[in-house]
């Protein structure tokens, strides 16, 4: 489905990538330990993960995922959003839970 | 590797118990491997290999540095600490095997996957530790692997 249909249907913020919404992505990969995401996600993968540390978004730019939709209302800091916006990179953030 | 002579060589330095940049030296090599025109498959694994072994340098080394070769149709690289060195390196290649502290996997690391995602994602991998000095790690991802293969 494409990111601007989940921006809807979970009431998103877009921090980043806000012209990037038609992006079509197939799975979600939902995970909080970097390493796990790294073991098996795949090229345009949405992230979806509670970490909302600069991490999270290296891992999804080395990855090669497609956008990083956050979790639990924690705003990530500017240090990581800006790394996201200068990569292009769309992140999403919702107030609910993982699941 | 292709005639052995490599396209581009530079180095990196990664600081130790930086987090707050753990992850960049990755992620702009990722940046300056696009201009080789290398498979993106290959690309990728080099990357999350890079990014895995940058983190385990800002979680326990003091610094490193990350010697990068590119070939034109391998990348060959080499991380070398200064720091603690691993005592039992066969444990710790090991999945969930983690000396990782609590800390550390607040910020989404410690689950004992580093080494082995290194080596799964890799054609070539081997390390070298000595306990009070540090550890080098050496991995070469070659074209022509197929995604996914193990």
């Amino acid at each position: 489905m494409k990111l601007g249909q989940i921006v809807t249907a979970l009431g998103c913020e877009v921090l980043s990538g806000q012209q990037r919404l038609d992006l079509e992505v197939q799975t979600g990969f939902a995970a909080d330990l970097m390493s796990d995401v790294l073991a098996s996600a795949r090229r345009g993968d949405l992230l979806i993960t509670g970490l909302s540390s600069a991490q999270s978004v290296h891992t999804a730019e080395v990855a090669d995922m497609g956008a990083i939709l956050l979790v639990g209302g924690r705003r990530p800091a500017e240090d990581a959003l800006l790394i996201a916006r200068r990569r292009d990179l769309p992140v999403l953030l919702t107030s609910r839970g993982m699941f | 590797m292709a005639g052995d002579v490599p396209l581009y060589r530079e180095t990196f330095r990664i600081r130790g118990d930086d987090f707050e940049r753990g992850g960049e030296v990755a992620t702009h090599v990722k940046d300056l491997l696009k201009r080789f025109g290398l498979p993106p498959d290959v690309v990728r694994r080099v990357s999350i290999a890079n990014f895995e072994a940058e983190m385990n340098v800002v979680m326990y080394a003091e610094e490193a540095e990350l010697e990068l070769l590119v070939f034109s149709d391998a990348i060959r690289v080499a991380v070398q600490d200064r720091g603690p060195g691993i005592a039992d390196v066969a444990w710790a290649l090991q999945e969930g095997h983690s000396t990782a502290t609590e800390a550390m996997r607040a910020r989404g690391f410690g689950a004992g996957l580093g080494l082995p995602n290194i080596r799964r994602h890799t054609d070539e991998f081997s390390i070298e530790s000595a306990v009070g000095s540090g550890t080098t790690l050496r991995y070469v991802v070659r074209c022509g692997r197929p995604e996914g293969a193990s």
